[in-house]
């Protein structure tokens, strides 16, 4: 598979007439795209604001954050099994606009959505302050059961995106970013797999690949040009500190690392997907399935990320375990929730093969934002969602919230550059 | 410019501070002006800035045995001297020297608010008793390494003496306190995880980020004799409550638990309770609450006389990133409650 990622670089975004990109100001056209959400009769309302790194504004409560693209040439559509016809992705060119963002917000569905500031001390935890956003604000019909609600917002999302991304379809790049797992020469580099776990636990708490339930798979090899080309969507708010958005997955940072060391310091084998379902039966099939696919393919070292926390604690451990068994070396990367003071353990389950562990923040830390000049959303779920607590809006407006509140903050794909140190 | 002067008080048993040995084990609390015993190397590594204006001394034995009044004693003595640091022993593998020292430096910090600093071996057991509240640097495991660690100490002091900010224990070379901070650093967390693992690959040294926790566990209770007289409880971690969270129990990182009343009730509804967790698919919990708090099954038992009594009260709280600090919190506060309301057993149902 050989995967051109076409860059065209954003740095603004602005109402226009047209979805056009102009000098690397995206212009978005808000009657089309509230007219694109409203094509699904779940939704009663649709509302479109914008959002740039550096202004005044809080965006509350987020669900999923997408990054528009467009498939130019090879097989499949954006976002396969979902929106686009079912066909496998990850060759060919995509044009991605790169410093976007699609954000969906809108009334609560449960209580693990986020927020995202664009200034002020909560931006340096999301990489989302960093992109110019465009808020679609989705409200459902009456009586719309949670379900059904979730499905709305996220196509609706996905399909903005995929609309925004059309705009740049013929456009030449400002860079290209090529994907493609050459033939390893030197046999003394070591085989290494990457297995990336997906939370699969109902409602708010699912993931799609390819458009298939991911509690409903089992663990499955993929090339990763696939998950880079938009095979994995996010169906799921954990915390916001600690889901993929699809977002992340678009641009999964393990396999960005990966591959610009293959061939150099190490041989990047593939990708064994797996799921974070419920029941222990699941959980130990999944670590079984994944663990045995590590080994089958070759490896001798594995990556092991994780999405959540708590209870797929386990299903970290289990892979683990399991992996390391079969005598394949595992790196893991995990947050830590050590409560607010960070005297507590960090983590809800614990085995001994876990021996090098890279931690990527404490998410019970409590953190103070400002009041911001303008909320797109509400700022009301601010004491309900996880990190949020009763008294947790000032009088202001400003919040004193944990940072698992904050969209991406501790991101197990270790999307950012924050750890927590033992004091 | 000269170096700012700062103010030491220097605690010691009584065989350091050069009173006695054993013999001389149960003497009270005293203080003394200037330095002694160790304090003399120690002073002259400190050098101009810092000056030790007092030992404090304590028996070891005495210590040992009437430590609530040794440590008010020591708070007592030590106060008019207004030091800016304390600094205790160092302790080497003595254990009740070792708690005289952590404890002595705990009660100044707290009491007095001054930066306290000790030495010990990592075997020592007021280690684990003090590390979370005092900073405590390694030490060799007998008296033969006072020459190596007076000069660490000294470092120490004169940091916190000066007001200097302390660092993580590698750089600072203290035993990790277990607070964990977070921190930015210069590469992403993937690019780390990838460095780890080729180093884990070679053979090479590597430094894990997070140490693996020992969980405590916990024995199971004695069997109950006869469940038909026993009362039985219901417990939950599961966050089911009355309907629009009263007392507001958080969705996740809950800072409480709450206690309701079932006593005139025979089942759980969707329009009275409701979950208010927010770690897990909540729609079929709260279209039967019972899902979660099996409270409708507890009272088929209870009338067919399986069980003796379903207890008037049940506890919640929320699991959901809640730490587990605050989770051993709870679990005690409900155990004293159960308890003493003569509970026999109880049902804990999580999510």
């Amino acid at each position: 598979m050989h995967l051109e990622l076409g860059i065209i670089k954003i740095k603004d975004v602005q109402f226009g007439e047209e979805a056009v990109i102009k000098d690397g100001v995206l212009y978005v056209n808000k009657n089309e795209l509230i007219a694109l959400a409203l094509q699904d009769d779940r939704l009663s309302e649709a509302d479109v604001e914008l959002a740039r790194p550096g202004e005044e504004v809080r965006i509350i409560p987020v669900k999923d954050v997408i990054e528009p693209r467009v498939k130019v040439s090879g097989s499949g559509e954006l976002f396969p099994g979902v929106i686009g016809k079912m066909e496998t992705v990850g060759s060919g060119r995509t044009n991605v606009l790169r410093g976007a963002a699609i954000v969906t917000v809108g009334q609560i569905i449960g209580f693990q959505e986020g927020l995202i500031d664009m200034s002020g001390p909560g931006s340096q935890y999301s990489p989302f302050s960093q992109t110019n956003n465009v808020a679609l604000i989705l409200h459902p019909i009456d009586g719309l059961n949670p379900y059904a609600h979730e499905q709305a917002v996220r196509l609706a999302g996905l399909r903005a995106a995929a609309y925004l991304g059309k705009a740049c379809k013929d456009m030449a790049p400002d860079e290209l970013e090529v994907y493609e797992l050459s033939a390893v020469t030197d046999t003394t580099l070591p085989r290494i797999a990457y297995v990336y776990p997906m939370l699969s636990e109902g409602l708010l708490h699912d993931t799609y690949l390819y458009g298939a339930d991911v509690k409903k798979i089992l663990p499955t090899l993929i090339h990763p040009n696939e998950v880079m080309d938009g095979a994995i969507v996010s169906g799921n708010c954990v915390s916001a500190c600690d889901k993929h958005t699809t977002y992340h997955h678009l641009n999964n940072p393990v396999i960005k690392e990966l591959y610009r060391r293959h061939g150099r310091d190490l041989n990047f084998i593939g990708v064994v997907t797996t799921s974070e379902n419920i029941t222990m039966a699941e959980k130990e099939r999944a670590a079984d399935h994944a663990s045995k696919l590590v080994k089958f393919i070759g490896a001798e070292g594995a990556i092991i990320t994780e999405e959540g926390f708590g209870n797929p604690d386990t299903d970290l451990m289990m892979l683990c375990k399991r992996t390391e068994a079969y005598g394949v070396k595992t790196v893991m990367i995990t947050d830590e929730y050590a409560g607010r003071d960070g005297s507590s353990q960090s983590l809800a389950d614990a085995v001994p093969q876990a021996d090098a562990v890279v931690s990527v923040g404490n998410a019970n830390e409590v953190i103070i934002l400002p009041t911001m000049k303008h909320i797109i959303g509400d700022l009301k779920p601010a004491e309900v969602i996880a990190g949020g607590f009763v008294g947790c809006v000032t009088a202001g407006g400003g919040l004193n919230v944990e940072i698992q509140s904050i969209m991406g903050a501790t991101c197990q794909l270790g999307f950012g550059k924050l750890t927590a140190r033992g004091y | 410019m000269a170096e700012k002067k700062y103010r030491v008080v220097h605690y010691l048993n009584q065989f350091f501070a050069q009173i006695g040995g054993e013999a001389e084990a149960n003497i009270p609390p005293l203080i003394k002006e200037g330095a002694v015993g160790p304090g003399i190397p120690l002073q002259q590594s400190l050098g101009e800035g810092g000056k030790i204006v007092a030992t404090m001394v304590c028996g070891d034995t005495y210590f040992a045995e009437n430590i609530e009044t040794a440590v008010e004693k020591v708070v007592e003595f030590v106060s008019p001297y207004k030091p800016d640091v304390f600094v205790a022993g160092p302790a080497f593998t003595a254990g009740r020297y070792g708690i005289a020292c952590g404890a002595s430096c705990a009660a100044v910090s707290k009491k007095l608010g001054i930066p306290v600093v000790t030495a010990m071996y990592e075997e020592n057991p007021a280690l684990d008793l003090y590390r979370k509240e005092v900073y405590i640097i390694p030490s060799a495991n007998s008296v033969r390494g006072m020459r190596e660690i007076i000069p660490k100490m000294a470092g120490f002091v004169r940091k916190l003496g000066l007001g200097q900010e302390i660092g993580f224990p590698q750089e600072d070379g203290y035993f990790p306190r277990g607070i964990r901070v977070n921190q930015f650093v210069g590469r992403t967390g993937a690019e780390r995880a990838i460095d780890m693992l080729l180093f884990k690959l070679r053979g090479e040294p590597f430094q894990t980020e997070y140490s693996m926790p020992t969980f405590e566990r916990i024995p199971a209770g004695p069997p109950i004799k006869d469940l038909r007289s026993a009362t039985i409880a219901l417990v939950t971690s599961g966050g089911i409550v009355p309907w629009g969270n009263p007392d507001r129990v958080e969705a996740a990182s809950a800072s409480k638990f709450a206690e309701y009343n079932i006593s005139e009730v025979d089942d759980l509804t969707a329009d009275a309770y409701q979950t208010c967790h927010g770690g897990y698919d909540p729609v079929y919990a709260n279209d039967d609450p019972d899902r979660v708090l099996p409270l409708d099954a507890m009272r088929v038992l209870e009338k067919d006389g399986t069980i003796g009594k379903l207890h008037d009260l049940y506890y919640v709280t929320v699991g959901n990133a809640t730490s587990v600090a605050n989770s051993q919190k709870f679990g005690k506060a409900i155990a004293e409650k159960l308890k003493a309301a003569d509970v026999d057993g109880v049902i804990l149902t999580s999510t």
